[in-house]
């Protein structure tokens, strides 16, 4: 009986160490790559490290792809739809956990069944509505939307609303709070975690989004990261080493945030179901 | 106190004002506007011209249509029934209460943190067929490994592939739920002499179904929806092997400039999704278990709350009493 039990934990643990293994090794591979030189990334047979750490190409990939430029537009995109999704958000998520306005199950329907909805079939009326607007390539059509609201997210932070005790609600309002003062001093500290994970998760998507802008943005000068990268692909075909440079740095910034806020990660996808 | 909320009607509506503005213009609008390009043909640069039901008649017979449905049904038939079983297998792998438990749901999660087009870079590096990862490590055990992306037989595997390689999200929602098992059912189950597996498949199984059932809704239309990887990988090809249904859409969209026929594209898109949400939620009463009801009840067809208020909210307070 003990001697199956400890044979069972070491299958377990092999097991384990095996899968981290698997999901690990593309990192691996994608970092050693990036510290080859050019003709050791096409060796025959391949090796998964290099003899020689060339660091020089990761400056090397953000000259070539013009890093600072297309992370400042990344980051003002991105920085803006998380100001427009909080604001909105917030106040959206707010109104629906608690005001008792009539017709508020029916439009709380609505909101839940637009997350059902294609983004593919907005798709094409939104750029010709943005066409009209004169606002292809700029940032407008990649941020204004988020100051209108994502029903997601939405639906997440009003999830968290409604977990708040109406008491605490009662006893402000007795001291003479109005519903906007009760939602910035009462509820915002309480609903924190979720703004958080809001945050994240937005960060992650913007980030990370690439048929937006490469509907919306044309010229070299308003591209993001992600636009960058794919045309960088196009230039310097078979340069794995800058391709895989450029594409770490890519994927950085989330990996760094993933790690300070893993909490609000596994708390935010556990509490909505949805992937980051 | 409630009177408060109450007499402040207005006050609500001026709260959700801002979504609904948004819903006006950036999802009713579009809506009724795709709906009425379908009838037409247009390519932005003329006046539109009505065809009536042109492009749905053109839709039926297009050979590229046929074969981005049957690449995208697939994939979500192969990848998404895949994901599930594995992310539940690693689930249940981290649940042995095992020491360094969190370590492993790091590494594990870890490839679903990144997504986009770094990812699809870092993939078609892997498949490349001589240097890539994945042939030098089947090299070592003396197999030649095929063209993978450029193969046709090959390339719409080798998405399904990468796509696993992302079941760390999915892991950590059914880790949370294992862990929201009541420990006095698997006891009781237990001391009633079920051994390990009846006990998986009568009690773990049917405590996780509602999760498994909105797992699958979200991973039914984010399968659907597939286009970075296949723009950026194999751009549709090698022939149409991996034309997506909306990469096609796009396609036609912003490189053929057909809006008409691009809006009915998206439409039969729209008509598929929700014909098979529908279909989930039918065969859901069937085999989605939810807490609070005795099995004799949830068998009879006594049942006819929504499943997915209740799948959605019933999942809120998990978080606090974790």
């Amino acid at each position: 009986m003990r001697r199956t039990r400890i044979l069972g934990k070491a299958l377990t643990y092999l097991l384990l160490l095996a899968c981290s293994a698997v999901f690990m090794l593309p990192f691996l591979f994608m970092l050693t790559t990036a510290l080859k030189s050019s003709a050791a990334v096409l060796t025959i047979p391949p090796k998964i490290f290099p003899s020689v750490y060339h660091w020089e190409n990761f400056g090397d990939a953000m000259r070539m792809m013009r890093f600072w430029k297309l992370l400042g537009n990344t980051m003002t995109i991105t920085g803006l739809t998380i100001a427009g999704t909080l604001l909105s958000c917030t106040l959206v998520a707010f109104g629906f956990a608690r005001f008792d306005f009539k017709g508020r199950s029916f439009w709380f329907l609505v909101l839940i069944s637009t997350m059902l909805i294609p983004g593919q079939i907005t798709m094409i009326p939104l750029y010709l509505l943005m066409k009209w607007l004169g606002w292809i390539d700029t940032i407008k059509p990649l941020t204004v939307p988020a100051f209108f609201g994502t029903a997601f997210y939405i639906f997440l932070l009003r999830q968290f609303f409604m977990t708040v005790p109406r008491e605490l609600d009662e006893a402000a309002i007795i001291d003479g709070c109005g519903p906007m003062r009760l939602l910035l001093k009462i509820m915002l500290p309480l609903i924190r975690p979720a703004l958080a994970t809001v945050t994240i998760f937005t960060f992650m998507h913007t980030w990370n989004d690439f048929l937006g802008p490469l509907i919306y943005l044309q010229s070299d000068n308003m591209r993001t990261l992600s636009l960058g990268l794919y045309s960088f692909q196009g230039e310097y075909v078979s340069q794995w080493h800058y391709l895989m440079a450029a594409s770490i740095l890519l994927m950085l910034p989330c990996l760094l945030v993933f790690f300070f806020f893993q909490r609000y990660f596994i708390e935010g996808t556990t509490v909505t179901g949805i992937k980051g | 106190m409630s009177a408060f909320y109450r007499k402040r009607s207005l006050t609500g509506y001026l709260f959700i004002s801002p979504w609904l503005i948004g819903l006006a213009c950036f999802t009713l609008f579009p809506l009724l506007y795709s709906f009425g390009l379908s009838f037409t043909d247009w390519n932005i640069l003329e006046p539109a011209k009505f065809v009536g039901l042109d492009n749905f008649d053109k839709l039926a017979h297009d050979p590229n249509v046929r074969d981005s449905l049957k690449v995208t049904a697939i994939y979500v038939v192969c990848s998404v029934p895949l994901g599930t079983v594995l992310s539940i297998l690693l689930a249940v792998l981290l649940n042995q209460n095992v020491k360094g438990m969190r370590i492993f749901r790091t590494l594990f999660y870890l490839p679903s943190v990144v997504s986009g087009v770094a990812v699809s870079m870092l993939w078609i590096w892997i498949f490349e067929s001589n240097y890539g990862l994945l042939n030098t490590v089947l090299s070592w055990f003396g197999v030649k490994g095929p063209h993978w992306l450029t193969d046709s037989s090959t390339a719409l595997l080798s998405i399904i592939i990468m796509s696993l390689w992302g079941v760390g999200g999915s892991m950590v929602i059914y880790l949370a739920g294992l862990q929201s098992v009541p420990r006095s059912l698997q006891e009781a189950a237990e001391l009633d002499g079920a051994s390990r597996v009846r006990r998986f498949w009568s009690v773990t199984v049917p405590m996780l179904s509602p999760t498994v059932f909105f797992n699958l809704i979200m991973g039914l239309i984010g399968s659907f929806q597939v286009f970075t990887q296949a723009l950026v990988m194999t751009g549709g090809g090698p022939g149409n092997a991996t034309l997506f249904y909306v990469l096609y859409l796009y396609q036609n969209a912003f490189q053929f400039f057909k809006m008409g026929y691009a809006s009915a594209l998206g439409w039969l898109l729209f008509v598929i999704i929700l014909v098979l949400i529908l279909v989930l939620f039918q065969t859901s009463n069937r085999w989605v278990y939810y807490e609070g009801e005795g099995p004799a009840t949830s068998r009879s067809k006594r049942r006819t709350r929504r499943p997915c208020s209740e799948g959605g909210e019933g999942r809120a307070p998990h978080s606090h009493t974790r």
